[in-house]
């Protein structure tokens, strides 16, 4: 197997070989199919995709927080030296919040309604370290002033529903810090967000991730915050990796023709999720169950010929370089430059 | 939609019981030609003391098993007539507060609410005191307690239909108020309140033998509730008068229970899928 | 509590004033509706007045007046607790309702309790283990609970218990002539009540579990039941410190809608059990054609129930800091 995406020695995250499958009468599908991936200390990894790619299902696996409906497997996934291939409940518990935590894409439907700021946080902060109510309180609005919340004293008192959508998403960001984390999952941060706040939240988890020196691993669907946040990237085209590399590398010379689709068709914004807008690129991505039996990108692609649609090509390192593609015919370098 | 309510075991289940219950009170006539208030033997006769007697006789000795088929009757006409009566009222008042909103709603929901705060089967009594027992005024203080519901859920779902686009458009045309309400609101906001009508039935059925239990059943008419109620001075000693109609007032609750979660979970295909 | 939550409770008081009085109205309209006035009742009573005397009676109770005077009469009457007179009783309409309330009272609200938290703690545990056959079991007997009515469950448990086991009391709330400890009395009360209220809650048991599975099933596909996962809490923490307090909010909701009924089965089950509530009082009162008290009975209870929402409505301000906004 090709360890991808350049694993630096004694990686934070290190994982190899993931697959989510949908459990189904008729056999099971691979939402994501033999994902390989690591996340150094301070580094960050997009992994970025449309809408149906399996980017959260991935994170939300790492967590062990997928419906039971859905398997996890995975040759091998260690965090920060522990062993996470098939963790009991007692041990990914133990994980959850104090090594990884996990920001979501939504925060008022991701913050419980009925509960005040005060006990959300103190919650988290007294699961993972024995400090008394008072104790928890100060290290909460300590929390609170490292996200940046404004008179953070009077915000402990508020519920969700009074705070407006940024301010949600920094009480998110506090809670998962307060277990102090190694590595954070950030799922889409910033979608439910408007522009501006949007840009203040990507902002911030750039400067913590900095100042504490956390891996990130940041999903989304928006290259524009790939190119601000990320160190690495990971292009995710229907459950599988198909190019994995530096961010200026991969969006100076993109190799996969997915990958050069993808920045063809908003080379400096966002592009919407769904495929049908992707003008440049036609035809839609496959869903997992009716994916052609090669190259899943094969049925949309210029440059496809007979091997494309016979096998699945892996995903290769290239020689001297910290890149990975999954492409028989790449597109070469001078093509682009 | 009739058959994904076969098709639930629920539906099934209910939909037999009801046509057993039917059943009863069409044969009725047939079985037992002399009437239910025929002295047809002694007294307190456990079931099956007597061959032919199959659930026994009652305090004067009439036959318990044709007393329940007659009572079959009064328990699913008064449970329809005042299911449709309850419907006709709450839904005039809940399409009408709904669709007019404002001062309108306003006045018609207090009425509403006012109905809702008075115990419904203590007002029950009251009414049918009041108006004396007879099948029809039992008929009519159900359906006096029982419309508030159907008013509300009806006019939620007016106020639903009414922001759509479709009425939107009925009104930019010019088309009167009361036929917009008539062909375009109530089609679309009706099927919640349908729903709503199998249990409405089974709760008329429920009241309707408290208040014979009571003592304040019509005296011209058998029904179950009558036969309870001529059982409970002697429950101690021979309680199957009392138990023998009341299973089958378990028995036709049960089934219109039944056929209503199957009609809803027909209705909203999205819920059985948890 | 803010501005938003006075501003939405006093609105929620002004409603409730407004449904009082047209309760009040709709009374007086019934007691219209009797044939023949307190007068002729007297008179058919007593059966020795002329036409004189009950002309004279009339002037004094003011009966020969306009309609609209007689309805502004009975208003301000009841708002000062005038209920009318009872001559049936020889006592007002008021002290005698009032001291059959307490058993009503103690009745429902034991009921409800025992409802909820039965009818929760099923729901919630069904959830938890959806569609595998526990789930299935409570869903059954839940199905049978709900299509039993309430005087079918009192005169079940009275033939179980009382006839057959002999066990419990079958009737009245307190053991008649035996001098007890305050103690001894709450547990001979408490005994008392063990059928009646069973026989009242086992109904709403079945309507509370219904909806606390249902609403449990939706709180956990939330995405906060999820956070709260990620957060590193233990199944049971989740379940009681983040799910149930939603769950239970429809279960709250439904307690204040069905609270009137509750009044109304307790008519039954205080006439098989024999308590001394005002349902029992209604029911005999019937049967004597005394209108007025009849009446009191209701309106004192559509009080009561009034009351009781009020502070239902608290109690889910409490639980959910959200209706301020959806008012």
């Amino acid at each position: 197997m090709t360890p991808s995406a350049s694993a630096p020695k004694g990686a934070l995250l290190d994982v190899e070989g993931l697959s989510i499958l949908i459990k189904d009468k008729r056999g099971d599908v691979r939402a994501v199919d033999d994902v390989s991936f690591s996340v150094a200390a301070g580094e960050t990894l997009a992994i970025v995709g449309e809408s149906g790619a399996g980017k959260s299902l991935t994170a939300l696996a790492l967590m062990r927080l997928l419906p039971k409906t859905l398997g996890v497997e995975a040759k091998r996934i260690t965090l920060a030296g522990q062993d996470l291939t098939s963790p009991s409940e007692l041990d990914i518990r133990k994980v959850r919040g104090s090594v990884m935590a996990m920001i979501f894409q939504d925060p008022l439907s991701a913050l419980n309604p009925v509960l005040t700021v005060e006990r959300q946080l103190v919650e988290a902060i007294r699961l993972h370290e024995t400090i008394s109510r008072t104790d928890a309180r100060a290290r909460a609005l300590e929390l609170l002033d490292m996200v940046r919340i404004p008179a953070a004293s009077a915000r402990l008192g508020e519920y969700p529903h009074r705070l407006s959508g940024g301010m949600r998403q920094r009480v998110m960001i506090a809670m998962a810090l307060a277990g102090r984390p190694k590595l954070i999952l950030a799922d889409e941060p910033t979608t439910a967000l408007d522009v501006t706040i949007s840009g203040q939240i990507l902002d911030l988890l750039k400067e913590l991730q900095r100042d504490l020196g956390l891996g990130m691993l940041f999903i989304t669907h928006d290259l524009h915050v790939v190119r601000s946040v990320a160190h690495r990237v990971a292009v995710m085209y229907s459950g599988r990796v198909v190019e994995s590399g530096s961010v200026a590398d991969v969006f100076e010379r993109p190799r996969h023709p997915y990958t050069e689709g993808l920045i063809q068709a908003r080379p400096h914004g966002s592009f919407v999720t769904d495929g049908h807008r992707l003008r440049e690129i036609a035809g839609t991505v496959p869903v997992p169950a009716a994916r052609p039996p090669g190259c899943a990108f094969e049925p949309r692609c210029v440059r496809a010929e007979a091997d494309c649609r016979q096998v699945v090509p892996p995903l290769v390192r290239e020689a001297g370089t910290p890149r990975s593609l999954a492409c028989f015919h790449p597109l070469q370098q001078e093509q682009y430059a | 939609m009739l058959r994904r309510v076969l098709l639930s075991p629920a539906g099934f289940v209910g939909l037999l019981l009801l046509l057993m219950i039917v059943g009863m009170a069409l044969s009725a006539g047939y079985f037992f030609p002399k009437g239910p208030w025929a002295l047809v033997a002694r007294p307190y006769m456990w079931p099956g003391q007597r061959p032919g007697l199959l659930f026994g006789t009652d305090s004067l000795g009439r036959d318990i098993l044709a007393a329940i088929f007659y009572g079959s009757r009064v328990s699913l006409i008064v449970g329809l007539v005042a299911t449709v009566c309850a419907l006709a009222v709450g839904i005039t008042v809940g399409s009408i507060a709904g669709y007019f909103g404002r001062g309108v709603d306003a006045v018609l929901m207090r009425i509403t609410d006012a109905f809702q705060t008075i115990p419904g089967f203590l007002f029950a009594i009251v009414l049918v005191s009041i108006l004396s027992p007879s099948v029809t005024n039992i008929v009519i203080a159900i359906a006096v307690v029982s419309w508030p519901p159907v008013a509300r859920l009806t006019r939620a779902e007016v106020l639903r239909v009414r922001e759509t686009e479709y009425v939107q458009s009925c009104k930019i045309i010019g088309m009167s108020t009361p036929r917009i309400i008539l062909t375009q609101v109530l089609p679309n906001s009706l099927s919640p309140v349908i729903v709503v009508a199998a249990v409405l039935v089974a709760t008329a059925i429920i009241t309707e033998a408290g208040l014979s239990f009571l003592g304040l059943g019509d005296p011209n008419v058998m029904s179950w509730g009558t036969l309870i109620n001529v059982g409970r001075p002697s429950i101690r000693s021979t309680w199957f008068i009392c138990v023998l109609p009341g299973l089958f007032v378990v028995m036709t609750v049960l089934a219109l229970n039944l056929l209503g979660d199957a009609i809803n979970d027909a209705l909203n295909p999205h819920f059985r899928k948890r | 509590m803010n501005r938003h939550l006075l501003n939405y409770l006093g609105w929620r008081l002004l409603q409730s004033l407004v449904v009082i009085t047209i309760v009040v109205i709709g009374s007086f309209m019934l007691l219209h509706l009797v044939p023949g006035d307190m007068v002729d009742v007297l008179g058919g009573q007593r059966g020795d007045m002329d036409a004189e005397l009950m002309a004279t009676l009339r002037t004094r109770y003011g009966l020969d007046q306009p309609m609209l005077v007689q309805l502004f009469n009975y208003v301000t009457g009841v708002l000062q607790g005038d209920l009318g007179y009872s001559f049936r009783n020889s006592n007002t309409v008021l002290s005698l309702v009032l001291q059959r309330l307490p058993a009503t009272i103690l009745l429902v609200v034991c009921s409800v309790a025992v409802a909820v938290f039965i009818g929760t703690l099923a729901g919630v545990f069904a959830a938890r283990h959806v569609h595998r056959p526990i789930d299935v079991i409570i869903s059954m007997v839940v199905l049978v609970f709900y299509a039993t009515p309430v005087f079918m469950t009192g005169l079940g448990l009275v033939i179980i218990f009382s006839v057959k086991l002999k066990l419990l009391p079958v009737g009245g709330l307190i053991t008649p002539g035996v001098d007890m400890t305050t103690l001894q009395l709450v547990g001979d009360v408490a005994q008392h009540l063990i059928l009646p209220v069973l026989s009242l809650s086992l109904f709403y048991i079945a309507i509370y579990a219904r909806l606390a599975r249902a609403s449990m099933l939706q709180v956990l596909n939330q995405d906060y039941i999820r956070t709260a996962y990620a957060k590193g809490l233990g199944t049971s923490h989740v379940i009681i410190g983040h799910a149930l307090r939603n769950a239970l909010l429809p279960v709250v909701t439904m307690v204040g809608l069905q609270i009137a009924e509750l009044f109304g089965g307790a008519v039954l089950t205080e006439t098989i059990f024999s308590l001394p509530g005002v349902g029992r009082l209604a029911y005999d009162s019937v049967f004597e054609r005394d209108y007025p008290l009849i009446l009191g009975v209701l309106l004192v209870c559509s009080f009561v129930i009034i009351l009781v929402n009020l502070i239902i409505d608290l109690i889910y301000t409490l639980l959910d800091p959200r209706v301020e906004v959806s008012r």
